[in-house]
C-alpha cells in the first residue's frame, strides 16, 4: 500500500510540475511577472492556447516598449474548471507575486479568480470570459477585460432584426450565464423597438439534443430565430436547423460565437447565418492584416478571435509599461495608465469603459462560402451598460 | 401542442431512441454475458466518430471508410479484451471500474494528441443528403431516416444472432452458467473475446452513424455514456430486449420533456429511472 501511495505521490508531483512550466527569462533586476491562467486541457484547450499565443506575440513584437524589463510567464492550466480557479489565482497572487494575471476563457473560472484577485495589487486582464458580472456588480479597479461583455454582441442584433423587418422572433440558448445574458440583451433592444419574443427556450448546459426544438420552431413559424450556442453545440444546432429544412425559410441569427471556429465543421449548413461580433477574420483593417500575417509567421496557422483578445491583453501590458517607462511598482499608476489606453487592436481601435470593458464596434457578419463576411457595423463604439458597477 | 407537432416529436423521439439503443446494446451485451462493466464504452463511441471524421476529412468518402472504421473498432475490441479485460474476469466490479475509468482518460488523451481539441463535423454523404417533405415548414433529412433504419436492422440482427444461432445459444448459456459451458468443452475465452469485440464495435458503429448528425468534440463519449447507463438500468442490466424498450422510452420521454419543460429536461429521464426502479428494482426486463 505504501508503495502505491509513493507512486501516487510521484504522479501527483509530476502533474503539478508539468502544469507549472515557467519559461523564465532569468534576469538581473525585477522581471515583469505575468501569470497566465488559461485552459490548456479539456474542451476549451484550443481557446486557451490561442489566447496565450496571442499574448506572447504581442509582448515579443513590443519588446522595445518594456524598457529593458524581462518578462517571466507563469502558466497554469485551469482546465476550464471553476473549482480550480481560487487556488490557482491565489498561488499566482501570493506565491509568485505576479504583476499581471491573464485569464480565463470560462466565465465560471472568471468568478473564482475575481473573488481572489479583486482589489489586490495584481492587475487581472480577462482575455475572453464574457460574464456580465466581471465588469458589472463585481467590477474592480484592478480588473480589465480585452474581450467583450455577453451583452455586447447580442444587443445590436435586436436592432438588426427590426431593420430586416422581423416582428416575431424565437429565442433559444443554454440556461447558463452567457446564454441567458445573450438572449436578454437581444430581447432588450428588440422589444424596445416593438418586436415580440414568441418563445424563449433555455436548455440545460451542455445538452445538444436540439432536433425536437427545431421541430418546435418549424411549428411556431417565427420571422426569425435568435440564438447563442458555441463550440460543439453551435455545430449541432446549425446542422440540425439545416437538416430539418429550416435554413432559407426562417432566418437564423445569433451571437457571433455561433459561427466562430465552427464553420468548417458546419459546412453548407451555416450559409446565410447572421451574427454579431466585435471581430471578423476578414475584417478590412490594416492592423488586422498585419496581425494575421505576423501570427501566421510565428505559429504556422492563422489566428482566431481568442488569439486577438490575448494579443490585445499583451498590447495593454506593453503600452502601460512603456508609458510608465518601465516602472510598474506603483499599482495605482499602472491602473490609471491602463484605463486611458487606446488599443490598436486587429478588431479596430478600442478604449476601456469606466468598468474596464472595451468600448468597441460590433460587426454584423453573414456566412458566405464558409466565411463570416462583414455586412455592416451593427453598433459603433458600443459601451456595455455595466449594470451594478460602482466604478 | 397540435396533433401534427405531437407526431413530429414522436418521430424525433423514436429516432433518438433508436440511436440510444445502438449505443446501449453493446454495453448491455458485454455486461449480460461477461459481467464486465465497461465504463470506457462511451470512449468507443467517440473513437468511431473520430475515426470516420478523420477518414472523411482526408478522403472525402463516407461509406467505404465507415465500414473500415467499424473493422478497426472490432480489432481494437479484440486487442483491449486480450491485453486488459481478460485479467479482470475473476476480480470484483471495483477493479473493473478502475481499469475502464483509466481507459477513458487514456482514450481522451489520445484523442487530444492525435486529433486536437477543435470541434469537428462530418458532412452527410452525398447519396443520402436529400430530404423528404415533412410538415408545412420543415422537411425530414433522408440520412436520419437511413440512420434509424440501420439501427432497426442491427437490432433485428442482434435478436436473430442471440436467439437463433449457435453463437447466440453459447452466449445465452454463458450468461446463465459459465462453468457448465466450460465443462461442456466450449472455449469460453474466445467466446468472451468475440462478445467484447462486438460490444466495442456496436459502440463505434453508433459513433460512426451519429457523426454526420452530431458534433465531434472532446468529451462526447462521457455525455453519451451516462444516458446509456440510464437506458440499461431502466431496461434491466444485461437484457438486450430491455435496452431496446428502455432506449425508445428514454428517447421519446426526453424529446417531449425537452419541448414541454426545457429547463428541467435533463432531470426527467432520471426521475423516470427512479420511478421504474421503485416498481421494478432490477429494471423492466431483468433476468
Amino acid at each position: 500500500m505504501s508503495k502505491i501511495k509513493t507512486l501516487a505521490g510521484a504522479v501527483l508531483a509530476t502533474t503539478l510540475t508539468a502544469g507549472l512550466s515557467t519559461s523564465a527569462l532569468a534576469a538581473a533586476g525585477d522581471p515583469v511577472k505575468i501569470g497566465v491562467m488559461l485552459p490548456f486541457s479539456g474542451i476549451y484547450a484550443q481557446l486557451g492556447e490561442a489566447g496565450r499565443d496571442g499574448l506572447k506575440l504581442a509582448l515579443k513584437e513590443h519588446a522595445e516598449k518594456l524598457h529593458g524589463s524581462k518578462v517571466e510567464f507563469i502558466e497554469l492550466d485551469t482546465e476550464a474548471k471553476p473549482s480550480r480557479a481560487p487556488e490557482l489565482a491565489s498561488s499566482l497572487l501570493n506565491q509568485h507575486e505576479a504583476d499581471f494575471v491573464i485569464g480565463p476563457v470560462h466565465s465560471g473560472v472568471a468568478m473564482g479568480m475575481i473573488k481572489m484577485l479583486r482589489g489586490k495589487d495584481t492587475i487581472m486582464i480577462i482575455p475572453n470570459a464574457g460574464s456580465a458580472a466581471a465588469t458589472g456588480p463585481l467590477c474592480s479597479p484592478n480588473v480589465f477585460r480585452t474581450s467583450f461583455s455577453s451583452w455586447q454582441p447580442s444587443y445590436p442584433m435586436g436592432k438588426v432584426a427590426l431593420e430586416k423587418g422581423y416582428k416575431k422572433v424565437y429565442a433559444i440558448s443554454w440556461n447558463y450565464g452567457m446564454g441567458r445574458e445573450s438572449l436578454d440583451a437581444f430581447e432588450e433592444s428588440f422589444t424596445a423597438g416593438g418586436g415580440e419574443i414568441v418563445e424563449k427556450v433555455l436548455l440545460p448546459f451542455p445538452s445538444t439534443n436540439f432536433q425536437s426544438h427545431v421541430s418546435d420552431i418549424a411549428d411556431e413559424n417565427p420571422d426569425a430565430v435568435f440564438t447563442f450556442f458555441a463550440g460543439g453545440g453551435a455545430i449541432k444546432f446549425v446542422k440540425d436547423y439545416d437538416a430539418m429544412g429550416l435554413r432559407g425559410k426562417i432566418p437564423l441569427m445569433g451571437s457571433g460565437f455561433l459561427t466562430e471556429g465552427t464553420l468548417q465543421a458546419q459546412g453548407d449548413a451555416a450559409e446565410g447565418v447572421m451574427t454579431g461580433l466585435h471581430y471578423a477574420e476578414q475584417l478590412d483593417v490594416p492592423k488586422n492584416r498585419e496581425f494575421r500575417e505576423a501570427f501566421n509567421t510565428e505559429y504556422g496557422h492563422y489566428p482566431d478571435i481568442y488569439a486577438v483578445q490575448g494579443y490585445d491583453a499583451g498590447q495593454a501590458i506593453a503600452n502601460t509599461i512603456d508609458q510608465l517607462e518601465g516602472d510598474i511598482s506603483d499599482k495605482q499608476a499602472v491602473i490609471s495608465t491602463m484605463e486611458k489606453l487606446t488599443i490598436d487592436s486587429p478588431r479596430g481601435e478600442f478604449t476601456f469603459s469606466k468598468a474596464h470593458n472595451p468600448i468597441q464596434n460590433i460587426y454584423l457578419r453573414e456566412v458566405k462560402d464558409g466565411v463570416n463576411v462583414v455586412q455592416s457595423v451593427a453598433a459603433e463604439a458600443l459601451e456595455d451598460p455595466a449594470r451594478g458597477c460602482k466604478l | 401542442m397540435s396533433t401534427e407537432l405531437f407526431f413530429v416529436q414522436l418521430i424525433n423521439g423514436l429516432q433518438y431512441g433508436l440511436l440510444l439503443f445502438l449505443i446501449a446494446s453493446g454495453l448491455t451485451l458485454v455486461f449480460g454475458v461477461m459481467g464486465i462493466l465497461n465504463l470506457a464504452h462511451g470512449s468507443m463511441y467517440m473513437v468511431g466518430a473520430y475515426l470516420v471524421w478523420y477518414f472523411v476529412a482526408i478522403t472525402g468518402s463516407f461509406s467505404v471508410f465507415a465500414i473500415l472504421s467499424a473493422v478497426i473498432a472490432l480489432g481494437l475490441g479484440i486487442l483491449i479484451e486480450r491485453v486488459l479485460i481478460q485479467r479482470l474476469y475473476n476480480r470484483n466490479h471495483l477493479d473493473q471500474v478502475l481499469l475502464t475509468i483509466g481507459m477513458i482518460f487514456v482514450f481522451n488523451s489520445l484523442q487530444s494528441i492525435l486529433w486536437g481539441n477543435d470541434p469537428y463535423g462530418v458532412a452527410v454523404p452525398e447519396a443520402l443528403s436529400g430530404s423528404v417533405p415533412f410538415t408545412d415548414n420543415s422537411s425530414y433529412p433522408v440520412y436520419r431516416i437511413f440512420a434509424a433504419m440501420v439501427c432497426i436492422a442491427i437490432a433485428a440482427a442482434l435478436y436473430f444472432v442471440v436467439s437463433k444461432t449457435r453463437l447466440g445459444m453459447l452466449i445465452r448459456a454463458g450468461e446463465s452458467n459459465r462453468e457448465m459451458v466450460e465443462a461442456l468443452g466450449v472455449n469460453i475465452k474466445s467466446l468472451y473475446t468475440i462478445v467484447f469485440a462486438i460490444g466495442v464495435m456496436l459502440a463505434a458503429v453508433s459513433g460512426i452513424i451519429a457523426a454526420p448528425m452530431r458534433s465531434i468534440v472532446p468529451g462526447m463519449g462521457e455525455s453519451v455514456l451516462i444516458t446509456c447507463f440510464v437506458v440499461v438500468v431502466i431496461g434491466g442490466m444485461g437484457s438486450i430486449k430491455g435496452a431496446f424498450v428502455g432506449a425508445l422510452l428514454v428517447g421519446v420521454i426526453s424529446t417531449f420533456a425537452a419541448v414541454l419543460i426545457p429547463t428541467m429536461s435533463n432531470m426527467i429521464i432520471y426521475i423516470f429511472m427512479i420511478l421504474v426502479l421503485l416498481v421494478k428494482p432490477q429494471g423492466l426486463f431483468a433476468k
